[in-house]
């Protein structure tokens, strides 16, 4: 009889421990898997929104066609290039603010911290428009250059394909190195400070400290940011419509940004070879996203 | 004693090159959002000129933005970004703590099991999702309205692991002596959960609004009436005619900015604490 009452108080709980957690899960099923098994199966047909039909006569005529693509590959190349570039720059500089800001003989640390931060509180759209409206031709950037002589004339920068993708790098840089320091700062707080005391006795320079301590004991956080910059990168969306809309002549159009000018741009709605194009995209974050872990995953 | 002031003056001293990184760093970093609040003071002409200092023309920006063409009003999209963006932390926060304090607290290998296959989600890119939701909002007749806005960002693995991880610390003898009580599980999480995890509410409330003030994509997608449109959508038709009026855009920017610049200043540590708050 008792056994029974408990048995039902616990089955109780556990019915009520899924109940918790089912709002949620269904969310993310209903949300993010099925659409994801319908990407699939779109990026299999052709046609228009209301009666797509299977891709004949090769069903992934969708796959192919984007081999064949040149601003398709003019996509994935410029998104890998801000990648690439923006990425280790930005990280590097984050994990050397942060261990810079970590020293407790620093002065006015909360002011600096706040300061490097700050650009997170922007929208992306607004970063987007302000460094548009600062690169503009008849923008303040161009002043400053003609002021102190280094040009004679204004720049296009955003017209001009090379400065238009430094632009754009210059944005990220901005916009993201504070966030991913506040990253590397939590991180640092758990690290000791008597293990830097420590190396201090035994010799070792700053140089030495910041590759054999703090780089090792960062390292998930390290590979954590990497996964997420990667993650956002490949997904870079905003920037590219606001900052140049994806121009001059989609010179610097990312993957993101060309995929919604196929399926929600001027007039077109070309599901098919988008949904092809974004599961792409998934497969390239997957992959990512795996090699990090299994790099970071390798224990000493 | 003496000793000492002259070691920590040594040590500023050699800590000049790091403030003078720091500074320039930290200039780098505010000088365009000074600017972006300059500008929206000045008329495009002084704009163009490389004025960086406060100009006259506020009060005509304002105006300009006030009566703002082409359906969208700044009153209309800051109420919808508003709106869409509390009533979307609200839900996000219930849905999302409701799971990670289920995953945690309830745990056992088959939710432990759940858990792991809801965090692939965080592989899944927007631009993949985008179109089958919009075919999905539109087929329930659902487009423009704010359930369109919010429904695929009220649950996601990045805040149910916010939740989960900080449940960690959330005391069980607490539902222990609850149960003991009498009072119900449902009750365990309303009354003795919620105010507890005050502090991780917080932080995750924090992200949540950032994010959904912030979003782009998606409304781009679902909410293309002039009527539902939201503040960044807005801003964004600012810039996109040939001539652009820099006044005109920086008023309609620094608009757009003061929400999650207030949230930012007033809660930066929440702001820190929910980024990095599901990786401790």
């Amino acid at each position: 009889m008792n056994k029974n009452k408990y048995k039902s108080v616990q089955g109780k709980q556990k019915a009520a421990g899924w109940m918790f957690l089912a709002p949620a899960t269904i969310l993310i099923f209903v949300m993010s898997f099925y659409p994801m098994i319908r990407a699939f199966i779109m990026s299999l047909q052709t046609g228009s929104s209301a009666n797509m039909t299977w891709a004949t006569p090769n069903i992934f005529n969708n796959y192919t066609r984007m081999f064949k693509d040149n601003l398709f590959k003019g996509s994935l190349v410029n998104t890998y290039l801000y990648l690439i570039i923006q990425v280790p720059i930005m990280l590097i500089l984050a994990i050397l603010l942060a261990q810079l800001l970590n020293n407790k003989d620093l002065k006015f640390k909360g002011l600096f911290r706040t300061m490097v931060f700050l650009p997170c509180a922007t929208s992306l759209v607004s970063y987007a428009l302000i460094f548009k409206s600062l690169f503009a031709t008849q923008g303040l950037v161009n002043d400053v250059l003609q002021k102190i002589g280094i040009t004679h004339s204004n720049i296009n920068f955003l017209g001009t394909t090379a400065t238009a993708k430094i632009v754009i790098i210059i944005a990220l840089l901005w916009r993201w190195t504070g966030y991913n320091m506040v990253f590397y700062l939590a991180g640092l707080q758990n690290i000791e400070y008597s293990v830097y005391e420590a190396a201090k006795i035994d010799g070792a320079n700053g140089w030495k400290t910041f590759w054999g301590i703090t780089v090792p004991l960062l390292r998930p956080t390290i590979v954590m940011t990497f996964i997420m910059s990667i993650n956002g990168t490949l997904q870079l969306f905003d920037e590219s419509v606001n900052l140049t809309k994806g121009g001059p002549a989609n010179s610097t159009i990312t993957m993101s940004h060309y995929i919604f000018n196929n399926s929600f741009g001027n007039g077109v709605a070309n599901f098919g070879y988008a949904s092809a194009m974004s599961f792409v995209v998934f497969i390239m974050v997957a992959i990512l996203a795996f090699i990090n872990l299994k790099v970071g995953d390798t224990r000493d | 004693m003496i000793k000492k002031k002259v070691n920590s003056s040594a040590i500023q001293r050699r800590l000049i090159p790091t403030y003078i990184f720091l500074i320039i760093v930290s200039f780098i970093s505010v000088f365009p959002l000074y600017w972006m609040i300059t500008a929206a003071t000045n008329d495009t002409v002084d704009v163009a000129k490389g004025k960086i200092w406060f100009g006259t023309h506020a009060a005509e920006n304002f105006q300009k933005l006030l009566n703002y063409g082409r359906g969208i009003n700044l009153g209309g999209a800051m109420w919808n970004s508003f709106f869409y963006a509390v009533l979307q932390t609200i839900l996000c926060l219930f849905i999302c703590s409701l799971a990670g304090y289920g995953f945690e607290l309830y745990h056992d290998k088959y939710k432990d099991r759940l858990f792991g296959i809801l965090l692939l989600a965080m592989m899944v890119p927007q631009v993949a999702t985008m179109i089958p939701l919009f075919k999905m909002i539109s087929g329930m007749k659902l487009l423009n309205t704010s359930i369109a806005f919010i429904l695929p960002a009220i649950s996601t693995p990045f805040m149910i692991m916010m939740f989960r991880q900080n449940s960690r610390n959330f005391p069980v003898d607490i539902m222990e002596a609850a149960r003991i009580d009498g009072l119900s599980e449902v009750m365990i999480f309303f009354k003795m959960y919620m105010p507890v995890m005050k502090s991780t509410y917080a932080a995750a409330a924090v992200i949540c609004f950032m994010n959904a003030w912030n979003a782009y994509l998606w409304p781009k997608v679902v909410m293309n009436k002039p009527e539902a449109q939201t503040m960044p959508m807005l801003i964004a038709d600012l810039s996109s005619g040939y001539t652009v009026d820099y006044g005109l855009l920086m008023m309609g920017v620094l608009f757009c900015s003061i929400p999650t610049m207030i949230v930012f200043f007033v809660l930066q540590k929440q702001f820190a604490e929910g980024i990095t708050g599901s990786v401790k």
